[in-house]
Protein backbone atom coordinates (compact mmCIF):
# COMPACT_ATOMS: atom_id res chain seq x y z
CA UNK A 1 0.00 0.00 0.00
CA UNK A 2 1.36 3.72 -0.93
CA UNK A 3 1.77 5.97 1.85
CA UNK A 4 -0.56 8.13 -0.09
CA UNK A 5 -3.23 5.35 0.12
CA UNK A 6 -2.95 5.66 4.07
CA UNK A 7 -3.25 8.87 3.91
CA UNK A 8 -6.71 9.18 2.05
CA UNK A 9 -7.95 6.21 4.31
CA UNK A 10 -6.88 8.06 7.37
CA UNK A 11 -8.45 11.03 6.49
CA UNK A 12 -11.98 9.41 5.98
CA UNK A 13 -11.33 7.22 9.37
CA UNK A 14 -10.53 10.72 11.03
CA UNK A 15 -13.84 12.23 10.01
CA UNK A 16 -15.64 8.73 10.98
CA UNK A 17 -13.91 8.87 14.19
CA UNK A 18 -15.18 12.62 15.23
CA UNK A 19 -18.52 11.46 14.17
CA UNK A 20 -18.65 8.57 16.75
CA UNK A 21 -16.80 10.63 19.37
CA UNK A 22 -19.52 13.38 19.12
CA UNK A 23 -22.77 10.70 18.59
CA UNK A 24 -21.79 7.95 20.83
CA UNK A 25 -20.67 10.33 24.23
CA UNK A 26 -24.15 11.68 23.59
CA UNK A 27 -22.55 15.01 23.44
CA UNK A 28 -25.12 15.25 20.40
CA UNK A 29 -28.62 14.27 20.39
CA UNK A 30 -29.10 11.63 18.09
CA UNK A 31 -32.68 13.60 17.15
CA UNK A 32 -29.53 16.20 15.40
CA UNK A 33 -27.21 13.23 14.09
CA UNK A 34 -27.25 9.40 14.69
CA UNK A 35 -24.31 7.17 15.27
CA UNK A 36 -22.69 5.65 12.24
CA UNK A 37 -24.05 2.13 13.61
CA UNK A 38 -27.87 3.87 13.62
CA UNK A 39 -26.72 4.89 10.32
CA UNK A 40 -25.80 1.49 9.30
CA UNK A 41 -28.70 -0.05 10.79
CA UNK A 42 -31.12 2.01 8.59
CA UNK A 43 -29.63 0.75 6.00
CA UNK A 44 -30.58 -2.41 6.73
CA UNK A 45 -34.07 -1.85 7.55
CA UNK A 46 -34.84 -0.19 4.08
CA UNK A 47 -33.00 -3.05 2.60
CA UNK A 48 -35.36 -4.96 4.49
CA UNK A 49 -38.54 -2.91 3.39
CA UNK A 50 -37.68 -2.87 0.05
CA UNK A 51 -37.22 0.97 -0.93
CA UNK A 52 -33.70 1.04 -0.31
CA UNK A 53 -32.53 -0.38 -4.41
CA UNK A 54 -35.88 0.75 -5.76
CA UNK A 55 -35.24 4.75 -4.28
CA UNK A 56 -30.95 4.17 -5.87
CA UNK A 57 -32.40 2.75 -9.06
CA UNK A 58 -35.20 5.29 -9.25
CA UNK A 59 -33.22 8.54 -9.33
CA UNK A 60 -30.63 6.79 -11.14
CA UNK A 61 -32.59 5.99 -13.97
CA UNK A 62 -33.90 9.55 -13.63
CA UNK A 63 -30.47 11.39 -13.63
CA UNK A 64 -29.08 9.18 -16.39
CA UNK A 65 -31.93 9.67 -18.67
CA UNK A 66 -31.91 13.72 -17.80
CA UNK A 67 -28.46 13.97 -18.54
CA UNK A 68 -28.25 11.78 -21.61
CA UNK A 69 -30.96 14.17 -23.21
CA UNK A 70 -29.13 16.97 -22.56
CA UNK A 71 -26.23 15.46 -23.62
CA UNK A 72 -27.45 14.36 -27.19
CA UNK A 73 -28.28 18.31 -27.32
CA UNK A 74 -25.70 19.64 -25.84
CA UNK A 75 -22.70 18.26 -28.14
CA UNK A 76 -23.71 18.44 -31.50
CA UNK A 77 -24.94 22.19 -30.35
CA UNK A 78 -22.08 23.25 -28.45
CA UNK A 79 -20.48 22.21 -31.76
CA UNK A 80 -22.02 24.33 -33.92
CA UNK A 81 -21.58 27.06 -31.65
CA UNK A 82 -17.53 26.49 -31.42
CA UNK A 83 -17.36 26.27 -35.47
CA UNK A 84 -19.86 28.60 -37.35
CA UNK A 85 -20.35 32.28 -36.50
CA UNK A 86 -23.98 32.10 -37.84
CA UNK A 87 -24.86 29.05 -35.40
CA UNK A 88 -22.85 30.82 -32.64
CA UNK A 89 -25.18 34.54 -33.43
CA UNK A 90 -28.67 32.16 -33.15
CA UNK A 91 -27.70 30.39 -29.86
CA UNK A 92 -25.01 32.28 -27.45
CA UNK A 93 -28.14 34.89 -26.57
CA UNK A 94 -30.58 32.57 -25.42
CA UNK A 95 -28.14 30.33 -24.05
CA UNK A 96 -26.67 32.92 -22.08
CA UNK A 97 -30.01 34.49 -20.55
CA UNK A 98 -31.40 30.66 -19.80
CA UNK A 99 -28.07 29.63 -18.20
CA UNK A 100 -28.08 32.06 -15.35
CA UNK A 101 -31.57 31.64 -14.55
CA UNK A 102 -31.40 28.80 -11.82
CA UNK A 103 -32.81 25.76 -12.66
CA UNK A 104 -34.35 25.30 -9.28
CA UNK A 105 -36.31 28.57 -9.27
CA UNK A 106 -37.90 26.71 -12.40
CA UNK A 107 -39.44 24.00 -10.18
CA UNK A 108 -42.82 25.45 -8.96
CA UNK A 109 -43.52 25.81 -12.36
CA UNK A 110 -42.17 22.47 -14.01
CA UNK A 111 -44.73 21.25 -11.01
CA UNK A 112 -47.53 23.00 -12.70
CA UNK A 113 -46.22 22.01 -16.49
CA UNK A 114 -45.96 18.20 -15.21
CA UNK A 115 -46.93 17.71 -12.01
CA UNK A 116 -44.25 15.37 -9.52
CA UNK A 117 -43.54 12.98 -12.94
CA UNK A 118 -40.08 11.92 -13.78
CA UNK A 119 -40.86 14.20 -17.27
CA UNK A 120 -40.76 17.22 -14.35
CA UNK A 121 -37.37 15.61 -13.27
CA UNK A 122 -35.67 15.55 -16.43
CA UNK A 123 -37.10 18.73 -17.36
CA UNK A 124 -35.42 20.41 -14.51
CA UNK A 125 -32.26 18.05 -14.98
CA UNK A 126 -32.53 19.69 -18.91
CA UNK A 127 -32.45 23.33 -18.02
CA UNK A 128 -29.72 22.47 -15.16
CA UNK A 129 -27.11 20.69 -17.48
CA UNK A 130 -28.01 21.40 -20.66
CA UNK A 131 -27.39 25.24 -20.94
CA UNK A 132 -23.97 24.53 -18.97
CA UNK A 133 -23.03 21.96 -20.92
CA UNK A 134 -23.40 23.59 -24.51
CA UNK A 135 -21.46 26.33 -23.35
CA UNK A 136 -18.91 24.54 -21.95
CA UNK A 137 -18.48 21.91 -24.69
CA UNK A 138 -18.51 24.48 -27.65
CA UNK A 139 -15.30 25.91 -24.84
CA UNK A 140 -13.82 22.20 -25.24
CA UNK A 141 -14.13 22.65 -29.25
CA UNK A 142 -12.81 25.95 -29.51
CA UNK A 143 -9.54 24.89 -27.76
CA UNK A 144 -8.89 22.46 -30.55
CA UNK A 145 -5.47 23.06 -31.97
CA UNK A 146 -5.72 25.00 -35.49
CA UNK A 147 -3.08 23.49 -37.28
CA UNK A 148 -5.11 19.97 -36.69
CA UNK A 149 -7.59 21.50 -38.59
CA UNK A 150 -5.95 22.56 -41.27
CA UNK A 151 -4.14 19.73 -41.86
CA UNK A 152 -7.86 17.95 -42.38
CA UNK A 153 -8.10 21.20 -45.47
CA UNK A 154 -4.78 20.15 -46.73
CA UNK A 155 -6.15 16.62 -46.63
CA UNK A 156 -9.18 17.86 -48.72
CA UNK A 157 -11.79 16.31 -46.28
CA UNK A 158 -15.05 18.61 -46.04
CA UNK A 159 -16.25 20.94 -43.35
CA UNK A 160 -18.11 17.96 -42.41
CA UNK A 161 -15.51 15.56 -42.37
CA UNK A 162 -13.23 17.36 -40.35
CA UNK A 163 -16.13 18.16 -37.63
CA UNK A 164 -16.65 15.15 -37.20
CA UNK A 165 -12.81 13.03 -37.45
CA UNK A 166 -10.65 16.19 -36.31
CA UNK A 167 -12.54 19.03 -34.09
CA UNK A 168 -14.92 15.60 -32.79
CA UNK A 169 -12.29 13.73 -31.69
CA UNK A 170 -9.55 16.08 -30.45
CA UNK A 171 -12.18 17.78 -27.62
CA UNK A 172 -13.54 14.67 -26.32
CA UNK A 173 -11.31 14.18 -23.95
CA UNK A 174 -12.21 18.06 -22.67
CA UNK A 175 -15.82 17.06 -23.39
CA UNK A 176 -15.80 13.84 -20.85
CA UNK A 177 -14.29 16.20 -18.11
CA UNK A 178 -16.98 18.71 -19.18
CA UNK A 179 -19.39 15.80 -18.09
CA UNK A 180 -17.89 14.60 -15.60
CA UNK A 181 -18.49 18.32 -13.89
CA UNK A 182 -21.77 18.14 -14.99
CA UNK A 183 -22.86 15.19 -14.41
CA UNK A 184 -22.06 16.17 -10.40
CA UNK A 185 -24.73 19.47 -10.88
CA UNK A 186 -27.16 16.88 -12.08
CA UNK A 187 -27.08 14.84 -8.77
CA UNK A 188 -27.77 18.42 -7.02
CA UNK A 189 -30.52 19.51 -9.37
CA UNK A 190 -32.29 15.85 -9.49
CA UNK A 191 -32.08 15.85 -5.10
CA UNK A 192 -33.68 19.56 -5.06
CA UNK A 193 -36.41 18.09 -7.87
CA UNK A 194 -37.00 14.75 -5.88
CA UNK A 195 -37.53 17.11 -2.23
CA UNK A 196 -40.19 19.02 -3.74
CA UNK A 197 -42.17 16.64 -5.63
CA UNK A 198 -41.94 12.93 -5.95
CA UNK A 199 -43.61 9.84 -4.66
CA UNK A 200 -39.65 7.57 -4.93
CA UNK A 201 -36.51 8.23 -5.19
CA UNK A 202 -33.35 8.93 -3.03
CA UNK A 203 -34.50 12.75 -2.31
CA UNK A 204 -38.12 12.07 -1.66
CA UNK A 205 -36.53 9.49 1.01
CA UNK A 206 -34.80 12.09 2.55
CA UNK A 207 -37.94 14.28 2.79
CA UNK A 208 -40.05 11.50 4.24
CA UNK A 209 -37.18 10.42 6.78
CA UNK A 210 -37.64 14.40 7.84
CA UNK A 211 -41.60 14.03 7.92
CA UNK A 212 -40.62 11.26 11.03
CA UNK A 213 -37.72 13.15 12.06
CA UNK A 214 -36.01 9.75 11.11
CA UNK A 215 -32.52 11.55 11.63
CA UNK A 216 -30.89 7.98 10.82
CA UNK A 217 -32.11 7.64 7.68
CA UNK A 218 -31.54 11.15 6.19
CA UNK A 219 -27.56 11.07 6.88
CA UNK A 220 -28.10 7.93 5.08
CA UNK A 221 -29.98 9.12 1.94
CA UNK A 222 -27.31 12.33 2.18
CA UNK A 223 -24.31 9.29 2.84
CA UNK A 224 -25.73 7.47 -0.14
CA UNK A 225 -26.04 10.12 -2.70
CA UNK A 226 -22.00 11.04 -1.84
CA UNK A 227 -20.99 7.43 -2.50
CA UNK A 228 -23.12 7.28 -5.99
CA UNK A 229 -21.80 10.22 -6.74
CA UNK A 230 -17.66 8.89 -6.18
CA UNK A 231 -18.39 6.06 -7.66
CA UNK A 232 -19.67 7.30 -10.45
CA UNK A 233 -16.59 9.70 -10.54
CA UNK A 234 -14.29 7.13 -10.50
CA UNK A 235 -16.28 5.21 -13.47
CA UNK A 236 -15.76 8.54 -15.28
CA UNK A 237 -11.89 8.36 -14.49
CA UNK A 238 -11.42 4.80 -15.66
CA UNK A 239 -13.23 5.29 -18.74
CA UNK A 240 -10.87 8.19 -19.68
CA UNK A 241 -8.25 6.29 -19.21
CA UNK A 242 -9.79 3.61 -21.24
CA UNK A 243 -10.94 5.53 -23.86
CA UNK A 244 -7.72 8.14 -24.11
CA UNK A 245 -4.40 6.21 -23.43
CA UNK A 246 -2.47 8.62 -25.49
CA UNK A 247 -3.25 11.17 -22.96
CA UNK A 248 -1.60 9.76 -20.43
CA UNK A 249 1.36 9.60 -22.62
CA UNK A 250 1.37 13.09 -23.54
CA UNK A 251 1.18 13.77 -19.79
CA UNK A 252 4.51 11.45 -18.95
CA UNK A 253 6.23 13.58 -21.78
CA UNK A 254 5.43 16.98 -20.10
CA UNK B 1 15.01 11.84 -77.86
CA UNK B 2 15.16 10.55 -74.17
CA UNK B 3 17.25 13.29 -72.94
CA UNK B 4 15.10 15.49 -75.03
CA UNK B 5 11.54 14.68 -73.44
CA UNK B 6 13.72 15.01 -70.01
CA UNK B 7 14.25 18.21 -70.51
CA UNK B 8 10.84 19.29 -71.77
CA UNK B 9 9.25 17.84 -68.48
CA UNK B 10 12.22 19.80 -66.62
CA UNK B 11 10.49 23.02 -68.07
CA UNK B 12 6.84 22.08 -67.43
CA UNK B 13 5.70 24.71 -65.34
CA UNK B 14 4.03 23.08 -61.64
CA UNK B 15 3.12 26.86 -60.26
CA UNK B 16 2.89 29.73 -61.08
CA UNK B 17 2.79 32.89 -58.96
CA UNK B 18 2.01 36.42 -60.56
CA UNK B 19 2.21 39.59 -59.22
CA UNK B 20 0.52 37.68 -56.04
CA UNK B 21 -0.27 40.12 -53.33
CA UNK B 22 -1.65 39.65 -49.80
CA UNK B 23 -3.39 42.20 -47.36
CA UNK B 24 -5.15 41.79 -44.14
CA UNK B 25 -6.79 43.99 -41.73
CA UNK B 26 -5.92 44.03 -38.39
CA UNK B 27 -6.60 46.32 -35.72
CA UNK B 28 -8.57 48.40 -38.88
CA UNK B 29 -5.52 48.78 -40.15
CA UNK B 30 -4.51 47.14 -43.75
CA UNK B 31 -1.44 45.53 -43.55
CA UNK B 32 0.67 44.01 -47.01
CA UNK B 33 2.12 41.00 -46.64
CA UNK B 34 3.62 40.48 -49.50
CA UNK B 35 3.78 42.44 -52.37
CA UNK B 36 3.95 41.43 -56.12
CA UNK B 37 5.41 38.21 -55.88
CA UNK B 38 6.28 36.43 -58.99
CA UNK B 39 7.62 32.78 -59.26
CA UNK B 40 7.56 29.96 -61.14
CA UNK B 41 8.12 26.18 -59.69
CA UNK B 42 8.93 23.79 -62.39
CA UNK B 43 7.73 19.90 -62.53
CA UNK B 44 10.30 17.93 -60.28
CA UNK B 45 12.06 20.88 -58.99
CA UNK B 46 13.17 21.70 -55.62
CA UNK B 47 12.71 25.49 -54.80
CA UNK B 48 13.37 27.47 -51.82
CA UNK B 49 11.52 30.79 -50.30
CA UNK B 50 14.53 32.29 -48.43
CA UNK B 51 13.75 35.08 -45.79
CA UNK B 52 14.18 36.94 -42.52
CA UNK B 53 10.50 36.23 -40.05
CA UNK B 54 8.11 38.59 -41.53
CA UNK B 55 9.02 38.58 -44.90
CA UNK B 56 5.71 36.76 -45.86
CA UNK B 57 7.16 33.58 -46.84
CA UNK B 58 4.93 31.02 -45.03
CA UNK B 59 1.97 33.63 -46.10
CA UNK B 60 2.53 32.61 -49.15
CA UNK B 61 2.95 28.93 -48.54
CA UNK B 62 -0.59 29.52 -47.11
CA UNK B 63 -1.78 30.89 -50.24
CA UNK B 64 -0.58 27.70 -52.20
CA UNK B 65 -2.04 25.48 -50.17
CA UNK B 66 -5.46 26.90 -50.54
CA UNK B 67 -5.69 27.98 -46.20
CA UNK B 68 -5.84 31.52 -47.05
CA UNK B 69 -6.88 33.38 -50.25
CA UNK B 70 -5.00 35.94 -52.18
CA UNK B 71 -6.07 39.20 -52.24
CA UNK B 72 -4.61 40.10 -56.13
CA UNK B 73 -2.85 38.78 -58.77
CA UNK B 74 -3.12 34.92 -60.15
CA UNK B 75 -1.54 31.57 -58.59
CA UNK B 76 -1.82 28.62 -60.79
CA UNK B 77 -1.07 25.04 -60.30
CA UNK B 78 -1.15 22.73 -63.26
CA UNK B 79 -2.59 26.49 -65.24
CA UNK B 80 -5.76 26.14 -63.20
CA UNK B 81 -6.19 29.32 -60.81
CA UNK B 82 -5.89 27.57 -56.68
CA UNK B 83 -9.16 27.94 -55.05
CA UNK B 84 -9.28 26.21 -51.60
CA UNK B 85 -6.97 23.20 -50.27
CA UNK B 86 -6.78 20.49 -52.14
CA UNK B 87 -5.14 16.90 -52.28
CA UNK B 88 -2.85 17.85 -55.53
CA UNK B 89 -0.71 19.59 -52.88
CA UNK B 90 1.06 17.80 -49.61
CA UNK B 91 1.80 20.26 -46.68
CA UNK B 92 4.13 19.97 -43.68
CA UNK B 93 3.84 22.32 -41.05
CA UNK B 94 6.41 23.28 -39.16
CA UNK B 95 4.77 22.11 -35.66
CA UNK B 96 4.06 17.97 -36.72
CA UNK B 97 0.64 18.66 -36.58
CA UNK B 98 -0.23 14.70 -35.68
CA UNK B 99 -3.54 13.55 -34.76
CA UNK B 100 -2.39 12.47 -31.25
CA UNK B 101 -5.10 9.51 -30.92
CA UNK B 102 -3.85 8.02 -33.67
CA UNK B 103 -1.07 5.53 -33.77
CA UNK B 104 1.90 6.62 -36.56
CA UNK B 105 0.38 4.23 -39.02
CA UNK B 106 -3.44 5.51 -38.69
CA UNK B 107 -1.78 9.25 -39.04
CA UNK B 108 -0.58 8.39 -42.35
CA UNK B 109 -3.38 6.61 -43.69
CA UNK B 110 -5.27 9.03 -42.59
CA UNK B 111 -4.61 10.93 -45.72
CA UNK B 112 -6.16 8.18 -47.80
CA UNK B 113 -9.42 8.23 -45.86
CA UNK B 114 -11.50 8.75 -48.50
CA UNK B 115 -9.55 7.38 -51.46
CA UNK B 116 -12.44 4.26 -52.03
CA UNK B 117 -10.27 2.30 -54.54
CA UNK B 118 -8.09 1.24 -51.89
CA UNK B 119 -9.21 -1.19 -49.31
CA UNK B 120 -8.10 -0.63 -45.78
CA UNK B 121 -5.32 -3.41 -45.76
CA UNK B 122 -3.68 -1.57 -48.86
CA UNK B 123 -4.25 1.53 -46.90
CA UNK B 124 -2.35 0.03 -44.06
CA UNK B 125 0.15 -1.32 -46.26
CA UNK B 126 0.81 1.96 -47.95
CA UNK B 127 1.31 3.76 -44.69
CA UNK B 128 3.98 1.20 -43.50
CA UNK B 129 5.67 1.65 -46.85
CA UNK B 130 5.60 5.66 -46.48
CA UNK B 131 6.92 4.77 -42.81
CA UNK B 132 9.06 3.27 -43.74
CA UNK B 133 10.84 5.59 -46.42
CA UNK B 134 11.05 8.00 -43.95
CA UNK B 135 12.98 5.46 -41.50
CA UNK B 136 10.19 4.46 -39.00
CA UNK B 137 10.29 0.81 -39.41
CA UNK B 138 9.36 -0.80 -36.11
CA UNK B 139 7.35 2.59 -34.77
CA UNK B 140 4.11 2.09 -36.81
CA UNK B 141 2.17 1.39 -33.39
CA UNK B 142 3.62 4.48 -32.08
CA UNK B 143 1.75 7.14 -30.29
CA UNK B 144 3.01 11.19 -31.53
CA UNK B 145 3.61 11.03 -27.96
CA UNK B 146 6.40 8.53 -27.76
CA UNK B 147 8.24 9.66 -30.66
CA UNK B 148 10.53 12.72 -30.38
CA UNK B 149 10.27 16.09 -32.54
CA UNK B 150 12.11 14.76 -35.39
CA UNK B 151 10.52 11.25 -35.89
CA UNK B 152 7.27 13.16 -35.71
CA UNK B 153 8.23 15.23 -38.69
CA UNK B 154 8.72 12.41 -40.42
CA UNK B 155 5.34 10.59 -39.72
CA UNK B 156 4.08 14.31 -41.02
CA UNK B 157 6.07 13.76 -43.66
CA UNK B 158 4.67 10.17 -44.91
CA UNK B 159 1.86 11.73 -44.37
CA UNK B 160 1.76 14.37 -47.05
CA UNK B 161 3.86 11.91 -49.34
CA UNK B 162 1.01 8.89 -49.40
CA UNK B 163 -1.49 10.55 -51.82
CA UNK B 164 0.89 11.23 -54.12
CA UNK B 165 0.77 15.22 -54.31
CA UNK B 166 2.54 16.68 -57.23
CA UNK B 167 3.58 19.40 -55.29
CA UNK B 168 5.10 19.35 -51.35
CA UNK B 169 4.88 22.26 -49.44
CA UNK B 170 7.15 22.46 -46.59
CA UNK B 171 7.09 25.53 -43.79
CA UNK B 172 10.17 25.57 -41.90
CA UNK B 173 9.84 22.25 -41.55
CA UNK B 174 12.75 21.56 -39.12
CA UNK B 175 12.89 25.04 -37.66
CA UNK B 176 11.89 23.16 -33.69
CA UNK B 177 14.65 20.95 -34.14
CA UNK B 178 18.04 20.41 -33.10
CA UNK B 179 21.28 20.87 -35.53
CA UNK B 180 22.01 17.07 -35.52
CA UNK B 181 18.62 15.86 -36.15
CA UNK B 182 17.95 18.65 -38.30
CA UNK B 183 20.96 17.62 -40.57
CA UNK B 184 19.53 14.19 -40.46
CA UNK B 185 15.97 15.52 -41.67
CA UNK B 186 17.43 17.54 -44.58
CA UNK B 187 19.20 14.49 -46.10
CA UNK B 188 15.75 12.44 -45.34
CA UNK B 189 14.06 15.10 -47.35
CA UNK B 190 17.03 14.79 -49.93
CA UNK B 191 16.53 11.34 -50.01
CA UNK B 192 12.57 11.03 -50.96
CA UNK B 193 12.88 13.91 -53.08
CA UNK B 194 14.55 11.79 -55.30
CA UNK B 195 12.41 8.42 -54.72
CA UNK B 196 9.14 10.41 -54.97
CA UNK B 197 9.96 12.87 -58.01
CA UNK B 198 7.82 15.49 -56.59
CA UNK B 199 8.04 19.16 -56.81
CA UNK B 200 8.96 20.79 -53.53
CA UNK B 201 8.31 24.13 -52.22
CA UNK B 202 10.12 24.50 -48.83
CA UNK B 203 10.12 28.06 -46.72
CA UNK B 204 13.20 28.51 -44.55
CA UNK B 205 15.32 31.03 -43.30
CA UNK B 206 18.08 28.95 -42.89
CA UNK B 207 20.67 29.78 -45.60
CA UNK B 208 22.92 26.55 -45.10
CA UNK B 209 19.63 24.58 -45.55
CA UNK B 210 18.31 26.59 -48.68
CA UNK B 211 21.41 26.02 -50.72
CA UNK B 212 21.70 22.81 -49.42
CA UNK B 213 18.34 21.06 -50.56
CA UNK B 214 17.44 23.12 -53.52
CA UNK B 215 17.72 23.72 -57.20
CA UNK B 216 16.60 27.43 -56.72
CA UNK B 217 16.55 29.52 -54.14
CA UNK B 218 13.75 33.04 -54.15
CA UNK B 219 15.25 35.41 -51.52
CA UNK B 220 12.35 37.44 -50.16
CA UNK B 221 12.91 40.70 -48.27
CA UNK B 222 10.12 42.15 -45.58
CA UNK B 223 7.72 44.84 -44.89
CA UNK B 224 5.96 44.28 -47.68
CA UNK B 225 7.43 40.74 -48.54
CA UNK B 226 8.63 40.59 -52.17
CA UNK B 227 11.28 38.38 -53.88
CA UNK B 228 14.34 40.34 -53.96
CA UNK B 229 16.47 37.77 -55.87
CA UNK B 230 16.30 34.72 -57.53
CA UNK B 231 19.67 32.13 -57.70
CA UNK B 232 20.09 28.65 -59.31
CA UNK B 233 21.88 26.35 -56.84
CA UNK B 234 24.22 24.62 -59.69
CA UNK B 235 25.80 22.03 -57.10
CA UNK B 236 24.72 18.84 -58.69
CA UNK B 237 22.72 16.43 -56.94
CA UNK B 238 22.84 14.09 -54.99
CA UNK B 239 24.80 16.08 -52.08
CA UNK B 240 26.24 15.10 -49.01
CA UNK B 241 27.72 17.03 -46.37
CA UNK B 242 31.07 17.55 -48.42
CA UNK B 243 29.03 19.75 -50.80
CA UNK B 244 28.48 22.14 -47.69
CA UNK B 245 32.06 22.59 -47.37
CA UNK B 246 32.55 23.28 -51.30
CA UNK B 247 34.29 26.87 -52.50
CA UNK B 248 30.78 26.96 -54.58
CA UNK B 249 28.44 26.64 -51.75
CA UNK B 250 30.29 28.94 -50.21
CA UNK B 251 29.82 30.92 -52.87
CA UNK B 252 26.38 30.65 -52.42
CA UNK B 253 26.34 31.30 -49.02
CA UNK B 254 28.20 34.14 -49.59
CA UNK B 255 25.86 35.96 -52.26
CA UNK B 256 22.98 35.25 -50.35
CA UNK B 257 24.06 36.29 -46.85
CA UNK B 258 25.58 39.96 -48.99
CA UNK B 259 21.56 40.21 -50.12
CA UNK B 260 20.19 39.59 -46.83
CA UNK B 261 22.46 42.17 -45.84
CA UNK B 262 21.75 44.85 -48.58
CA UNK B 263 18.07 44.33 -48.02
CA UNK B 264 18.36 45.29 -44.22
CA UNK B 265 20.85 48.46 -44.78
CA UNK B 266 18.07 49.59 -47.13
CA UNK B 267 15.48 49.22 -44.51
CA UNK B 268 17.78 51.02 -42.11
CA UNK B 269 17.98 53.82 -44.72
CA UNK B 270 14.70 54.13 -45.68
CA UNK B 271 13.66 53.76 -42.01
CA UNK B 272 15.95 57.15 -41.64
Amino acid sequence: MSRYTIYSISSVLLVLAVWSIFTYSNMVDSLFLPTPGDTVKALGEEIKEGIFFKDVGTSFYRISFGFLISTVFAVPIGMMIATSRTWQAIWEPLIGLIRYMPAVAFIPLSILWFGASDIQKFFILFLGVFFQEVIMIADNCKTVNKSLIEVGQTLGFTKGEVLRNITFKAALPGMMDTFRTTWGWAWTYLVVAELVAANSGLGYRIMQAQRYLATDRIVLGILVIGLLGLITDLLFSLVYKKMFPWKALEKAKG
Amino acid sequence: MQANKEHENKLEEMLVARNVTKTFVSHKKVITAMENVNLTIHKGEFVSLLGPSGCGKSTFLRLVAGLDPKTEGELLLHNDPIVGAGKDRGVVFQQYSLLPWMHAWENVAFALKNVDELSKAQKKEKAYHYLDLVGLKGFENSYPAQLSGGMQQRVAIARALVFHPSLLLMDEPFGALDAQTRREMQDLVMKVWSEEKCSVLFVTHDVDEAIYLSDRVYIMSAHPGKIAKELTIEIPKPRDFNDQLSIEFLEYKRAIISELERQKSLKKLSNG
